[in-house]
């Protein structure tokens, strides 16, 4: 049988010249990302804002979106979202926070289920008060830094502390255009986000870790070649690799995005483009080229002398 | 690498199925697996997101609970006061968390400040070696004396109203006969009720935002009602709405209690005898019984009133006195009605309000959908990254497969085995896990690769191609485990199932790639002596 190459055996790309392109394009990109952050925002769900969401199904047909906006309009619940979800049945309403506390959120609930009654199937709901989404919020934010920490303070004892800071701006990168791609795609930012960046830093750090082992082992046995050629070499060898893995973790999440349903669609989708795409890119862009800047390797080339 | 002595192989093998074995309880129906010895029962339990339910959080409230605390110091006093004549025991009053008294004039000071600091008490009882103690006693000049209960002695109090908040919230839930409900206390003052199955929590919620203190008293008919209205209430009197909204007219009850809902022993739902209304029958103990016999005698034709939660359910008129320690409530109840009263009765009042912080709740229609979408995922998601992997590596990839595929028996068998929680995103943990668990193998074979075309002989560079791989594994896979692990920490419900998930995978992962994989290989090795590596 033959067996499929998809990458060729000793390619010869310089990588390395790519970040005369790449640092520009992933500053860019970063700031883009930033400024998409503060003009368009996230969209908080109500894990991190409050408020109320509920899942229903009409048991009439597809749904009436216009008639229930009316129905829940008229109760003084301020702002409600109805949105179509899934099926032509499904809606998606999103109360906003109710002013008053813990005890006006159940109100508010009880009232949008007196009006729409048995009309609707309350498939799911979900209410959020004002303390638990203030304590999610800072777990989640914690989180992720703790995390970053954490990972941080591994591949320092792993690793020489280059690489550790060379992972760490890898890693903030990586995070960075997902809250942009996020911001842009308005998808609901919620616990699960939390759960699909942290996810992201895992699997992105372990392309950069794959690399960076075997950047540090070439370190070691090729002592005569400069840092570009080193880089050049590592990125190379593990290239089919990378290439390899990504195949098979797209075509699970491309599984899961398209047949997992609506409960876990954005978390996939953030997944698919933190993973995918930007950490793959991350990994062999980002993070090997810059541990020239950084000066890995600074202290080889009297030894090259003396040998 | 490659040379297993028989007893590692045996062990691994051995291990594997062991961990594979533990998942087989889930494929048979829970009532087979009950007729199971203990230690063979654990199974994977099924998130409320996938089986449906409620999951609610409450909260104690504290501030009820210290203000209470403060109220009771204050009758404390006053009952120091009165029973040895320092003042008036109106005088003591609340200032904040304190209670201020000023002692009259004659008295002297030393003395009420000997007698006050009684009050306070060593915490944790006389035998308790911590040295605090639950009230703080000051003199602070011109006869006036403060009490304030200590920080230590209000934590203590709040830790118990949590405790007995725990143990009626049990004995309310469990009155709705649903399947498995748990109830667990979260952080300080937090008890999370979850309710399997639960389509509609309006009733359990209206059963928890209850306190469910019940009191019989005397209707005060000094004063009419009409002239209470306008602001002339007796000291000794509150006025109190009823419980039923169309009834604006509201009642001027005595403050003290006659008999409370401490002193029943139990309440039933039922239906009166000559009105087939519903109603609610209730037994006093002994105490109770006396109490209300003495109060009824002394008031028959005068009306007394059934308060709940300082809401007047009835005020019926005392007919005759009522000597048997046993009566009946009504108030126009619907069936449901009195059968909620009836279970709060039963379950008894709770020592401070609970408030409904977080509600989540999932049908059984998207608990199933979600079940099935999850299980498409997985198969089709499987299913592609294994015929990828065999196109990919041939003989080596369908090594890898066989490794997967009891990689993933094995995260079941874990699951099982710490009756783990399975969530919709734990299933796409496990999904993930399909195609980054294939990763150790793509490592090791293009190390393989690798070796090969440096031009070692198959079996040095299959050897090789293991070493070297192994540690690479190793720290890739502790970074995702770092990430996992904190959302473990940080995370609820259903992103701690996918937290689980991932980080069991991991390490089952790990595994196989250092044992199962190179066995598998070890073997082939031995029985083909290959010429060539076919990857």
């Amino acid at each position: 049988m033959r067996l499929l190459r998809i990458v060729p055996d000793d390619t010869k790309f310089d990588f390395m010249r790519f970040r005369r392109i790449s640092f520009p394009m992933s500053a860019l990109l970063s700031i883009i990302a930033v400024v998409l952050y503060f003009s368009h925002g996230l969209n908080f769900g109500i894990d991190f804002v409050g408020g109320t969401l509920m899942e229903v199904q009409s048991k009439s047909g597809p749904a009436d979106l216009s008639k229930m906006r009316e129905t829940v309009s008229g109760l003084g619940l301020g702002e409600v979202q109805l949105q179509q979800f899934g099926a032509p049945t499904d809606v998606l309403l999103r109360v906003a926070q109710q002013p008053g506390g813990e005890g006006a959120q159940q109100v508010a609930v009880a009232k949008v289920r007196q009006a729409l009654g048995d009309t609707v199937e309350y498939r799911r709901v979900e209410v959020v008060g004002p303390r638990v989404s203030t304590e999610l919020l800072a777990y989640g934010t914690i989180g992720l830094v703790v995390a970053i920490i954490g990972i941080q303070i591994y591949l320092w004892f792993r690793f020489e502390w280059q690489f550790a800071l060379g992972a760490m701006i890898a890693n903030v990168h990586d995070i960075v255009l997902t809250i942009g791609f996020m911001s842009i795609a308005q998808i609901d930012f919620d616990l699960t986000s939390i759960a699909a960046l942290l996810t992201i830093l895992g699997y992105s750090l372990n392309d950069t870790v794959v690399i960076y082992d075997r950047i540090r082992e070439n370190l070691r046995r090729y002592k005569r070649l400069s840092m570009a050629d080193l880089l050049n070499s590592s990125v190379n060898s593990t290239l089919s690799r990378s290439i390899i893995t990504h195949v098979t973790v797209t075509l699970a999440l491309l599984a899961l995005l398209l047949f997992g349903g609506h409960a876990i669609h954005s978390f996939t989708a953030t997944m698919m483009f933190g993973v995918v795409l930007v950490g793959t890119y991350t990994s062999i862009f980002i993070a090997a080229p810059i541990l020239i800047y950084l000066g890995v390797g600074l202290g080889r080339e009297p030894r090259k002398e003396e040998g | 690498m490659l040379h297993f002595s028989r007893l590692k192989a045996t062990t691994v093998l051995f291990t594997t199925f062991l961990f594979c074995a533990f998942a087989i309880p889930n494929f048979f129906p829970e009532k087979t697996v009950q007729s199971w010895p203990k230690w063979a029962q654990r199974h994977l339990v099924l998130g409320l997101d996938l089986q449906g339910g409620s999951h609610i959080l409450l909260e104690v409230d504290t501030n009820a609970v210290r203000k209470e605390k403060v109220e009771s110091l204050r009758d404390d006093v006053r009952r120091v006061v009165r029973e040895n004549r320092l003042g008036s025991p109106g005088a003591a009053t609340i200032r904040g968390t304190t209670v201020e008294f000023r002692v009259r004039e004659g008295v002297d000071a030393q003395v009420a400040l000997t007698k006050l600091r009684e009050l306070s008490q060593p915490l944790g009882g006389i035998l308790s070696a911590t040295g605090q103690r639950t009230v703080d006693v000051v003199e602070a000049g011109n006869g006036i004396v403060r009490l304030t209960p200590t920080e230590p002695a209000i934590v203590e109090r709040i830790r118990q109203s949590v405790e007995q908040s725990i143990q009626i919230v049990e004995k309310r839930v469990n009155e709705l006969g649903t399947v498995e409900p748990s109830i667990q206390r979260q952080g300080v003052d937090r008890i999370l009720v979850q309710v399997p199955g639960l389509q509609d929590p309006s009733r359990l919620k209206e059963l928890l935002g209850k306190t469910a203190k019940l009191a019989f008293r005397l209707v005060d008919q000094t004063v009419p009602i009409d002239q209470a209205l306008n602001g002339n209430v007796p000291a000794e009197s509150d006025l109190l709405k009823s419980t039923k909204a169309e009834n604006n007219q509201p009642y001027l009850i005595e403050k003290r209690v006659v008999v409370s809902g401490e002193d029943l022993t139990d309440a039933q739902p039922g239906f009166d005898q000559r009105t087939t209304e519903p109603i609610v029958s209730f037994r006093f103990n002994n105490n109770g019984a006396r109490r209300f016999a003495q109060i009824t005698q002394e008031n028959v034709g005068k009306p007394f009133a059934i308060v709940l939660d300082n809401e007047v359910i009835s005020a019926p008129v005392i007919r005759e006195p009522i000597l048997g320690g046993s009566g009946q409530i009504s108030g126009n109840f619907t069936v449901q009605a009195a059968n909620d009263l009836a279970i709060l009765l039963r379950a008894g009042a709770l020592p401070a309000p609970l408030t409904i912080i977080e509600e989540r709740t999932v049908g059984p229609g998207l608990g199933q959908d979600s079940i099935e979408k999850g299980k498409l995922a997985s198969y089709v998601g499987s299913a592609m990254v294994i015929i990828f992997m065999f196109l990919t590596y041939g003989l080596f990839g369908l090594f890898a497969n066989i490794a997967v595929a009891i990689n993933v028996a094995m995260i079941f068998g874990v699951l099982s085995l710490l009756n783990a929680t399975l969530t919709l995103p734990g299933i796409a943990g496990i999904v993930l896990t399909v195609g980054i668990a294939v990763d150790s193998n793509v490592l090791i074979y293009e190390r393989i690769r690798e070796e090969v075309r440096a031009g070692r002989s198959p079996i040095m560079a299959i050897d090789a191609g293991f070493t070297r791989a192994l540690a690479t594994i190793l720290d890739s896979n502790i970074t995702t485990f770092i990430a996992a692990a904190v959302l473990f920490f940080i995370g609820t419900g259903p992103v701690r199932g996918f937290a689980v998930t991932l980080g069991i995978g991991i390490i089952t992962t790990v595994f196989t790639a250092f044992t199962l994989t190179s066995l598998i290989v070890a073997m082939w090795v031995r029985w083909w002596r290959p010429k060539t590596v076919p990857i």
